[in-house]
């Protein structure tokens, strides 16, 4: 069942358009990232959707369009980026919602007590929300959104102002929550590790524009243009040929060089791009067997270290990039100049047309 | 020296003996003052908050007068309510020359632009993000108003203190149409400048004093409103 409906929707600051979305559902249940780049309109779209900026288009709430702005917003809940939190006690904080939708006193104190305890604050509730820190000041934003019991539960990269132990304990804990409560969530972020690990479905927004709606798997594993392949990590994104389409392989050449895999390609399309992501590409120090597919004599042009894995470029007859961990690339030695052995299944890859019509 | 020393030896005198003449004034002063200032308060917080939190036509106009009314002359106020409640003016059947009721109305010329200004600017300075939040949770527009008057009210208390301090040091105004009778209308100020004018310096010292300690406490009450920690 769809609670929410975009259709057509222009989000407007000012004079100026800053999101267009043709059609965007958000199922019961479900938690749907929206996920995009810095300036994306990432924060627009979902002030948006909450009615908190002015729209054009249609925006369905059940099927009927919103019209009462207040109560409708009475139905949802948004928590954003920092936790605006009022020169009040947590409690009292935690029960603003509540107390604006009129809930007598004893049962808004209650609930408001009930959410800072799911979200692991209870024991702050007597204290002044000047007194927090940074994490048990957004457990407190999270929790006044979690007291209202919002049919929409919005989120405004709720993480990305906290530190990473910080943020990593509230992601866990949310998720369990969401997990415990079933409640529908629009989550924004620019981090995809957020959008994997909480969303069931994710939209991606690049430019203003929603580019793929899809199950977060899908999203991943099979972007859907070169832009959000891009963003979605997908590094590899090379230009291809086809030779040959059989019922179990589809033989491409990449500059020159073989390639079998197991998607088809986009119909009609000669020419499509080979899409692999870098973490699917292996690499080693043997020689390629020749009966092995899609492995190939490699040189390592770059080795740069990013957290614990390192980024390797490498020139297989064209350009490829792999992800390893930094121990791997220690124990087989690795740098530039090296010959290696770089490899990928015949079914990692995926193939997208090269020119897209319309979005 | 002489003079000065016995000027204040006889002003405490005067205050440890509970003077009637100057306890009277300092009440004068106090209801007439504070009758202004709350006034100013019921009026200037609503129009400030509105003012401060809408997109109006002529919005930039209403705060320049604000900004303007700040810097009201009190003698001016005091020209133009005189003529406003002289026997012959358009209020004349008010009657209300040389009474409480005209330094009052003088009083909140004076205080009024300043308390919804200072208002303005301090709803206006609350973070707009807070306001989208609040509005998130579903206020309407009064309980969205309503929660950021609250979040701003140490900044709206010293938008009154300020008001306060403006009319309960000011003369011209309060001499001009209160004319300050003794019992009825006189003043701390207006008193203040009566008795240095006849000499009587014990008493003028005393009045002066009292003026200082409510100023002082005005002050220390907007200080430890602007001190005090700010929440995130």
């Amino acid at each position: 069942m769809t609670v929410l409906e975009a259709r057509r929707l222009e989000v407007r600051r000012g004079d100026r358009v800053v999101v267009t979305a043709e059609r965007l559902a958000i199922q019961d249940g479900e938690t749907l990232a929206v996920l995009g780049p810095n300036g994306s309109g990432k924060t627009s779209l979902l002030l948006g959707l909450a009615t908190l900026l002015p729209v054009r288009g249609e925006l369905l709430h059940r099927g009927a369009p919103v019209t009462d702005r207040v109560g409708f917003r009475r139905r949802i809940a948004v928590a954003f980026q920092r936790p605006l939190l009022l020169d009040r006690s947590v409690l009292d904080n935690a029960a603003l919602g509540l107390e604006l939708r009129g809930i007598p006193a004893a049962e808004r104190r209650q609930r408001a007590q009930a959410a800072l305890e799911r979200l692991g604050v209870g024991a702050l509730a007597k204290r002044p929300a000047v007194a927090l820190s940074g994490g048990e000041a957004q457990r407190v934003s999270l929790a006044r959104a979690f007291a209202v019991d919002p049919e929409i539960l919005f989120l405004d990269e709720p993480f990305s102002a906290l530190d990473a132990p910080t943020r990593e304990e509230i992601v866990a804990d949310l998720a369990r929550v969401l997990h415990e409560t079933t409640m529908t969530t629009v989550l924004v972020t620019h981090d995809r590790d957020e959008a994997l690990s909480l969303a069931d479905r994710v939209a991606v927004l690049i430019a203003g524009r929603i580019r793929q709606v899809a199950p977060t798997d899908e999203v991943f594993t099979r972007p859907s243009d070169p832009e959000v392949a891009a963003f979605v990590g997908v590094d590899n994104v090379l230009p291809a040929k086809v030779e040959m389409v059989s019922d179990e392989i589809t033989r491409l050449r990449v500059a020159d060089v073989p390639i079998e895999v197991t998607a088809l390609p986009p119909e009609g399309d000669g020419f499509p791009l080979l899409c692999v992501r870098p973490d699917d590409v292996v690499i080693a120090r043997t020689p390629a067997e020749s009966s092995t597919r899609n492995a190939f004599a490699a040189r390592v042009i770059r080795l740069e270290p990013f957290g614990r894995r390192a980024r390797v470029t490498l020139d297989c007859g064209f350009p490829l990039i792999a992800h390893i961990t930094i121990q791997s690339a220690r124990e087989m030695g690795l740098a530039a100049g090296d010959e290696v052995t770089a490899s990928f299944k015949a079914t990692v890859p995926h193939l997208l047309p090269r020119h897209r019509g319309g979005s | 020296m002489d003079l000065i020393l016995e000027g204040i030896a006889g002003a405490i005198t005067r205050i440890l003996a509970l003077d009637p003449d100057v306890l009277d004034a300092a009440s004068t002063s106090l209801a007439v003052s504070g009758t202004a200032t709350l006034l100013s308060v019921l009026a200037g917080i609503p129009l400030g908050t509105v003012v401060g939190l809408t997109r109006f036509p002529g919005r930039n106009l209403v705060l320049s007068l604000f900004n303007t009314g700040m810097g009201l002359p009190p003698v001016v106020v005091g020209l133009f309510v005189v003529v406003f409640i002289w026997r012959s003016g358009p209020l004349g059947q008010l009657d209300w020359y040389c009474t409480r009721e005209a330094m009052v109305t003088a009083q909140f010329l004076l205080a009024f632009p300043t308390i919804a200004g200072l208002t303005a600017i301090a709803v206006q300075s609350l973070d707009p993000m807070l306001r989208i939040q609040v509005q998130a949770l579903g206020a309407t527009p009064l309980q969205l108003a309503w929660v950021l008057v609250k979040e701003a009210k140490l900044l709206l208390l010293t938008a009154a203190m300020a008001g306060f301090g403006a009319v309960i040091s000011e003369i011209g105004a309060s001499l001009m149409v209160g004319c300050s009778i003794k019992s009825d209308t006189r003043i701390l100020t207006t008193a203040i400048a009566l008795e240095t004018g006849k000499g009587d310096f014990g008493y003028a010292f005393a009045l002066a004093f009292i003026l200082l300690a409510l100023i002082f406490v005005v002050n220390a009450v907007t200080t430890w409103a602007q001190q005090r920690q700010r929440p995130l």
